[in-house]
């Protein structure tokens, strides 16, 4: 038997014990701080085996301390009761008057009582933990499925609020879901679920979107785009992109398919709109120049041989005049009337009626079968026009020059055809106007277009292509030269020699005249100087006759230019005359004729030009600032014969007089013939110009004819 | 599969053995299912002794969060904490300093769910706390507001690696990781470390039986050997003895012959910052 204060047998007691149980338990205690966890057990271990009257129960708490400390291994079981059963007797006597045989019932009883402490505390604790373990399950899971409500949530809100249309179906196309714009798209939500998904994705090309369609539910590709219109609950079309996607399961498969839906309807408004503003005349509504270049150029890319085209250039006679005397508000209206006139002539798909200018109209006849189908479409347009248009309380009549193009597309460009038909129309016009002509190659490559005059107009000041002719003006009675009219030529480089006719028009319109106008006074007065210090004999020295535009006549510059030339030249203003067309000072009021007034001023002389081919007023010869008259060459028509029309001799006899006693002298045009200079002499006419007494010539034909004359 | 946004929760799925559960299981303690224990009974009969594993692994933990303590660190980062059974670090801790401050981190939600039923149940969660977070993505740590509130990155803190690392495979980048918390760590800051090793104990061969089970988990287990888990501790100064078996770190009785060998599948190591 141990020796020793009962505390140290307690102490030994639960060395052994804890050398024994430590290795089987899972406590975080170290071995030393274990078995003095273990002293206080061992001590009730000790009280309760020598207690009277014996009572094994307070055992059962060291079982339960045992399982509190982790000792939970169902192999230190057995150690825990094996330390006991062998050594507490021997460590913790009961004391005298206990015999070995009591004791060691004792001892067996008070370890089944461990064991019964040991096994509920198991028990208990098991359950616990595993209770504590589910609870945080449960809970963790609530956490979860609560974050995945609010996940939920928030895609539900996305699906619901969203801007696009969003749709999910089953793989047989069936629509399962459908959010708020989607419905609203569709205008109705029975109507955005009764259609089957490949009914969504239907487009014009129904094939190949079922083809994607197909590839897409078989898992085959994730999504693809389309768009394509559908129609709305109120028959309204509904333009959409589409895109259609494939959700799959955890495990890849296709699950179901999800169809995105932006409505792009408004957007697709808006681009034809814009297309239609971009190709189309604003004021008349008709295609403009780029839609019909675009036809054009597409009816010229398809080089099948046997295709054709034809083109009409319409160009309005006499649109001008509508313009200036009524206005432009009245000229548009008789724009936006000839437009809906031309399109009644417009008689199947294949043509087109373009606006490409002011007042020129283009008539496009894609694929004609014949020519006579083109001519027919310039008949129709010149039928159209030929009804007076009612417009501001008024009948307004313009007609048309058309010029045609037609025949093979072959290798032409649009570019070609449209200039061909240009010149070709101004052949119409120099006929007369209100006719078609047909375009003849050969009378193209002659033809010059205005519009390269037009642009070549500054650039041939700038070169000097420009000189002029001088035709002389004879005096009736004596033939002497009292001087020459000046008239402007334009030697083009590749043209040729150009007369006024041909761009003098050009200039006025362009306001070239203006420059171009400047240069003939100045080249026209020194000429004159030049014969002016030239001039030998008596009586006064040659001058020159310069013509004025109506468009110089109101430049603000015209007077001080006047002024001008004659002082950096020196010239005498008696010896220039500047002629003035009778049409532009009908209607003159006093603030076009002061130029005038202040040039006669000067000593400058003003002829009136072409008398006798406008409204002639005799009345106003009393007060416009003019010395000179011209007739006109129609009234010199009749008198080239002997037999002279009595008529025309009554009519120039009695302007003449008039002009006299006006102070007037009066010079003749167009005098060819030496009966026609007889009679004008016999008339009392002063000077008279034409073939018969000289072409236009450069200027020193003037000294020669001067010469022989005086000879 | 799509790729869930990250603020899209994760679902529970317990038909899964989860790391924690099975931890809990080799501890002794009943706080798992079915299908954790049958995980772990697998593991135990690769490798026998892994249990024993599991009490040297919370032993060494024990005597390094002391260390720390001596070192006068108040505040503990003890990430991939798993179930909290008993002997836990703040009640090792406040049981010498009861104003020191612990933050758990696990990204078990049961775990999580756990360790915070029994720290609300203790009631001191102004000491202790338990935040969800994966440590392979370390900024979810750092940003976690309950890390944030009970400690302060100015002051040293002791960042317990227990048995997490070997869970982590090398494209997680494990090293990667371990740096990014180094950084934001205050010098004499502790890092502690402890990690399975095939190179000592019994059985060198139970890689695979063992790395079978855990492949049945969500995440790996991955032995490295005392070289490897030394290049955990960049930027540290590793303390005496160094990255040792598990029992071998300043023992505080002396070894005996009584413990099982399985315990020196289990290496340890701590470190300071410079």
């Amino acid at each position: 038997m141990p020796r020793g204060r009962p505390g140290d047998k307690l102490r030994r007691f639960a060395a052994i014990w804890a050398r024994a149980i430590y290795p089987l338990t899972a406590t975080s205690m170290s071995r030393a701080e274990f078995e003095d966890y273990l002293l206080p057990l061992t001590r009730v271990l000790g009280d309760t085996l020598k207690a009277r009257p014996f009572d094994p129960r307070p055992a059962s708490e060291v079982g339960t301390a045992l399982v509190a400390a982790h000792c939970t291994d169902p192999e230190a079981l057995p150690s825990i009761l094996g330390v006991i059963d062998a050594y507490l007797v021997l460590y913790c006597p009961p004391g005298p008057g206990l015999d070995n045989d009591e004791c060691r019932v004792r001892c067996s009883r008070l370890q089944h009582a461990v064991a019964v402490g040991f096994s509920r505390a198991l028990r208990e604790r098991t359950l616990r933990e595993q209770e504590s373990i589910i609870r945080a399950a449960l809970e963790a899971q609530n956490d979860a499925e609560g974050a995945l409500a609010a996940s939920e949530a928030r895609f539900r809100a996305v699906f619901e609020g969203a801007a696009v249309g969003i749709g999910i179906a089953d793989l047989d196309g069936q629509v399962l879901e459908v959010n708020e714009a989607m419905t609203r798209m569709f205008g109705s939500e029975s109507l955005a679920m009764r259609r089957n998904v490949t009914e969504w994705v239907k487009s014009a090309d129904t094939n190949c979107a079922r083809g994607l369609n197909g590839e897409l539910v078989r898992g085959e590709r994730d999504r693809y785009d389309v768009e394509r219109a559908y129609q709305r609950v109120d028959g309204s079309m509904l333009w959409a992109n589409v895109r259609a996607s494939l959700l799959r399961d955890a495990a890849g498969r296709p699950q179901y398919q999800l169809a995105l839906i932006e409505d792009v309807t408004e957007r697709r408004g808006l681009l034809r709109r814009l297309r239609h503003q971009a190709t189309h005349d604003a004021l008349t509504g008709l295609p403009n120049r780029a839609l019909f270049f675009e036809r054009l150029d597409a009816a010229l890319a398809d080089d099948t041989p046997t295709r054709r085209i034809g083109v009409c250039y319409l160009d309005l006679d006499g649109f001008k005049a509508v313009n200036d005397s009524l206005g432009h508000a009245v000229g548009d209206q008789l724009l936006v009337a000839v437009a809906e006139r031309l399109q009644t002539c417009v008689t199947s798909p294949d043509q087109l009626v373009a606006r490409i200018g002011g007042d020129e109209f283009v008539a496009l006849h894609t694929d004609p079968k014949a020519p006579a189908d083109v001519t027919a479409l310039a008949e129709r347009i010149l039928d159209a026009l030929s009804a007076p248009f009612p417009l501001v309380g008024r009948e307004l009549t313009v007609h048309g020059s058309i010029g045609i193009v037609h025949g093979p597309v072959e290798s032409r460009i649009a570019a070609d055809v449209l200039r061909s038909a240009d010149i070709t129309m101004y052949r119409a016009k120099e006929q007369g106007g209100n006719r078609y002509e047909v375009a003849d190659p050969v009378a193209d490559a002659r033809a010059i277009t205005r519009h390269g005059l037009t642009n070549q107009l500054p650039s041939a000041l700038e070169h000097d292509e420009f000189f002029i002719e001088y035709q002389p003006l004879v005096g009736l009675d004596d033939g002497t030269v009292h001087g020459a009219e000046a008239l402007v030529r334009w030697c083009h480089p590749t043209h040729g020699i150009l007369g006024p006719d041909q761009f003098i028009p050009l200039a006025e319109s362009t306001g070239h005249i203006v420059g171009l106008g400047r240069w003939v006074l100045e080249r026209a007065a020194r000429q004159a100087y030049v014969w002016q210090t030239e001039h030998l004999g008596s009586g006064p020295p040659p001058r020159v006759n310069v013509n004025l535009s109506p468009i110089q006549l109101q430049h603000p510059e015209l007077v001080h230019e006047v002024a001008r030339v004659l002082e950096d030249t020196g010239l005498s203003p008696a010896s220039l005359c500047l002629e003035v067309t009778e049409s532009a000072l009908i209607g003159a009021d006093e603030d076009t004729l002061k130029p005038l007034r202040q040039i006669a001023d000067l000593g400058v002389s003003i002829a009136l030009d072409d008398f006798g081919t406008g409204y002639s007023n005799l009345s106003s010869l009393r007060w416009l600032p003019v010395s000179v008259l011209k007739l006109d060459r129609s009234f010199t028509h009749g008198m080239r014969g002997h037999a002279a029309d009595p008529v025309d001799l009554k009519i120039v006899g009695g302007i003449v007089s008039l002009a006299h006693a006006l102070g007037l002298t009066v010079t003749v045009e167009g005098v060819e013939t030496r009966t026609q200079a007889d009679h004008l002499r016999a008339l009392g006419c002063d000077t008279g110009q034409g073939w018969y007494y000289a072409r236009p010539g450069p200027p020193d034909r003037l000294h020669t004819l001067r010469l022989a004359d005086a000879g | 599969m799509t790729d869930r946004p990250s603020w899209a929760p994760q679902g529970i799925d317990l038909t899964v053995p989860s790391v924690s559960r099975i931890y809990d299981y080799f501890l002794g303690g009943s706080h798992n299912f079915e299908v954790d224990r049958e995980a772990a009974r697998l593991v135990i009969r690769a490798m026998p002794g892994v249990t024993k594993i599991s009490q040297a692994n919370r032993a060494v933990m024990h005597r390094a969060v002391r260390f720390a303590m001596d070192r006068g660190i108040d505040q503990f980062l003890d990430i991939g904490s798993g179930i909290p059974t008993f002997g836990n670090v703040h009640e090792v801790v406040h049981r010498t300093n009861p104003g020191a401050h612990v933050v758990y981190v696990d990204n078990d939600p049961v775990a999580v769910a756990h360790s915070r039923a029994v720290l609300n149940e203790a009631g001191n969660t102004d000491k202790a706390a338990i935040a969800a977070a994966d440590l392979r993505d370390p900024r979810t740590v750092l940003d976690n507001p309950e890390v944030k509130r009970l400690l302060d990155f100015d002051r040293p803190v002791a960042l317990l690696l227990v048995a997490v690392l070997h869970l982590l495979s090398d494209a997680d980048k494990p090293r990667e990781v371990v740096a990014a918390l180094r950084d934001v760590l205050a010098p004499g800051s502790v890092l502690v470390v402890t990690h399975a090793t095939l190179q000592f104990g019994p059985t060198p061969s139970a890689q695979r039986g063992v790395q079978e089970v855990y492949q049945r988990t969500t995440t790996p287990l991955i032995m490295r050997t005392k070289e490897e888990v030394e290049l955990f501790f960049d930027g540290f100064e590793l303390v005496e003895p160094g990255v040792v078996p598990l029992p071998h770190w300043r023992p505080e009785v002396p070894l005996s012959d009584d413990d099982d060998p399985a315990v020196l599948h289990g290496l340890a190591g701590v470190g300071l910052k410079a």
